[in-house]
């Protein structure tokens, strides 16, 4: 048994404060990105949480321009982002992909002039590719107490908004008969998934952001029928991909000859993306051990998870 | 560079060649882009066809080779994906997965991210011959195109297969988009394949008036952008950036202040899917 333990976690695994930190802001991350995420796969709005992730990058480098936390800028563009794609129209169906690509096609634009002013003027060379792909292994603890504040912040008024949010996803129509603001409940999403995207843009990558709040959300959506099953799945799937994810990439420094350990985004992808598949084949597998089941029903389903 | 005349003259002269031909590919494209709601697959295939050029330096082939197999394989995973389930889902998660793939080449080469793409600017030639092979596949699939983007159920009907569609489409893009990377950057044809068609659309109904006026915003808005950067000397992908979404504000600026004014009903409100707004 000490044996096994010994080949599967590395020396030095369990003592490395980075492993520490990593590993809680990971899980932070995670359950923020999971819960936002399933409504996002609900609404049909991954666009928008990828874009956001952009736009909140180049807030990042913005701030840092004008000597602001990095924080703010990415948090605050993200939510003006956010604001701007829901003026646009980000609630209808047919204007949610233009929305998106507008916003997501001029914060790209900025992102290019704050990233030239900023190398000009002298300061991160590397900036492009750190803001991209991050570096879970980099984060302090302090961040992990700021990204854990703002992140209940998001989870709370996610939980504030969750009953009429969920009645305007599933049926606009009998929501807006009984009067439910569909409208602001739909803004008030989207400031939701600005915060939740920007924090996790800043802690983990653009790169991460996106995987985590689309990848396990859309596998718990698969496999699960109920909103609290796909919510709870998508939590467990996200903690469990990103712990053995950095597991995994801690480990891979003992793999080779070269001693080259490979990105811990690599494995958290790999293994959300494995994930995703897996709940399909285990989706089609129950939908036809139960063709019985009543194709109202079904279709119902399929609205939510498909 | 002190005299005026430096616009255009030498490296400057590629510049502007380079942007009227992607200008052109990008207003055509982009119509169908944005007539489909094809936008997130427009951003992610070139972003995530990066993981090809880091994938060619590591085994030290043509950097091209590499942005084109792997568009093409986001294409095809986005197409493949999207049947089965949620199209957007589809592309995050292929996005996600090319990008964690060029991180880890990227971790295996000592080559800083952006000299892989250095190798290949000024490669006009192949640009314009890849752009006329964009808007000659647009004009073969035209008629089957439209009416699948426009009117799926009836396109079914006459035997035009939206997954097959939907493929080749995909596969025009990826051609679009990434082929343009070495050349112009990845970010510049995306925006001005939203915002100038999107402003088209909300003036015109009509779809080959709208590709010609997309076009030609495009056109305005490179040419724009070229002459502001010259000046500012700030990077061209921010006024093209910005110019873009201008571009859409003012047309749909427009559209209401037409409606407002004579009571016609905005262009733009072509139906894709009567009654389906906010699901």
């Amino acid at each position: 048994m000490h044996q096994l333990s010994m080949a599967v976690f590395e020396p030095g695994f369990f003592a490395s404060p980075q492993v520490h930190v990593a590993a809680s802001i990971g899980a932070v991350v995670a359950i923020v990105s999971a819960v936002t995420g399933v409504f996002t796969v609900m609404r049909g709005q991954s666009f928008a949480g990828h874009a956001l992730g952009d736009v909140s990058a180049a807030g990042g480098s913005g701030a840092l321009l004008i000597g602001l936390t990095p924080l703010a800028g990415f948090v605050g563009l993200g939510i003006a982002g956010a604001g701007v794609m829901d003026a646009i129209g980000v609630q209808r169906l047919r204007g949610r992909d233009l929305a998106t690509g507008i916003v997501l096609g001029a914060a790209i634009g900025l992102s290019a002039l704050f990233l030239y002013l900023g190398t000009t003027s002298g300061s991160a060379t590397g900036a492009t590719q750190q803001i991209l792909f991050g570096s879970i292994f980099t984060a302090t603890a302090g961040e992990v107490t700021a990204v854990a504040i703002l992140g209940a912040l998001a989870l709370a008024s996610l939980a504030a908004i969750a009953r009429p949010l969920l009645l305007a996803t599933l049926s606009p129509d009998i929501a807006a008969a009984r009067g439910a603001p569909v409208r602001l409940t739909g803004l008030l999403f989207m400031l939701a998934l600005a915060v939740s995207v920007g924090l996790s843009a800043l802690a983990i990558g653009a790169l991460l952001s996106t995987a985590l709040l689309i990848g396990p959300a859309a596998a718990a959506l698969r496999v699960t029928k109920t909103v609290p099953g796909a919510l709870a799945t998508a939590c467990l799937t996200g903690v469990a991909a990103t712990w053995l994810g950095i597991l995994l990439a801690y480990d891979s420094y003992y793999w080779g000859p070269g001693h080259h350990s490979l990105p811990v985004s690599f494995f958290i992808v790999a293994i959300v993306f494995a994930t995703y598949l897996a709940a399909g084949l285990l989706a089609g597998r129950s939908a036809r051990r139960q063709e019985a089941v009543p194709a109202a029903a079904a279709a119902g389903r399929d609205r939510i998870a498909a | 560079m002190q005299d005026g005349d430096a616009v255009f003259a030498g490296f400057m002269i590629n510049a502007w060649a380079t942007a009227t031909i992607v200008a052109i590919v990008a207003g055509v494209v982009g119509y169908f882009v944005v007539l489909r709601g094809a936008a997130f697959p427009a951003h992610a295939i070139p972003k995530g066809a990066f993981a090809g050029a880091a994938c060619a330096s590591l085994l030290g082939i043509s950097t091209l080779i590499g942005l084109a197999v792997f568009s093409l394989l986001g294409a095809l995973a986005i197409g493949t994906l999207g049947r089965r389930g949620r199209q957007d889902v589809a592309t995050a998660l292929a996005l996600v997965l090319m990008l964690a793939l060029g991180a880890a080449f990227l971790s295996l080469t000592t080559q800083y991210e952006p000299e892989i793409y250095s190798l290949l600017f000024g490669q006009i030639l192949g640009v314009s011959a890849l752009g006329a092979i964009c808007i000659a596949a647009i004009a073969i699939l035209y008629r089957p195109l439209m009416l699948s983007s426009v009117v799926p159920e009836i396109a079914e009907a006459n035997g035009i297969r939206g997954y097959r569609i939907e493929i080749a489409f995909l596969i025009v893009v990826a051609l679009a988009t990434t082929m343009t990377v070495p050349v112009t950057g990845a970010l510049l044809i995306f925006s001005l394949m939203i915002g100038p068609p999107a402003a088209a659309r909300s003036v015109t109904s009509r779809p080959v008036l709208a590709m010609v006026l997309s076009v030609a915003i495009a056109l305005v808005t490179v040419w724009a952008a070229i002459a502001a950067s010259y000046l500012v000397n700030w990077p061209i992908g921010f006024f093209v950036g910005t110019l873009a979404a201008l571009s859409y504000g003012i047309g749909r600026g427009w559209a209401t202040w037409r409606r407002t004014h004579t009571g016609t009903r905005p262009a733009a409100a072509l139906p894709r899917q009567p009654a389906t707004d906010h699901a």
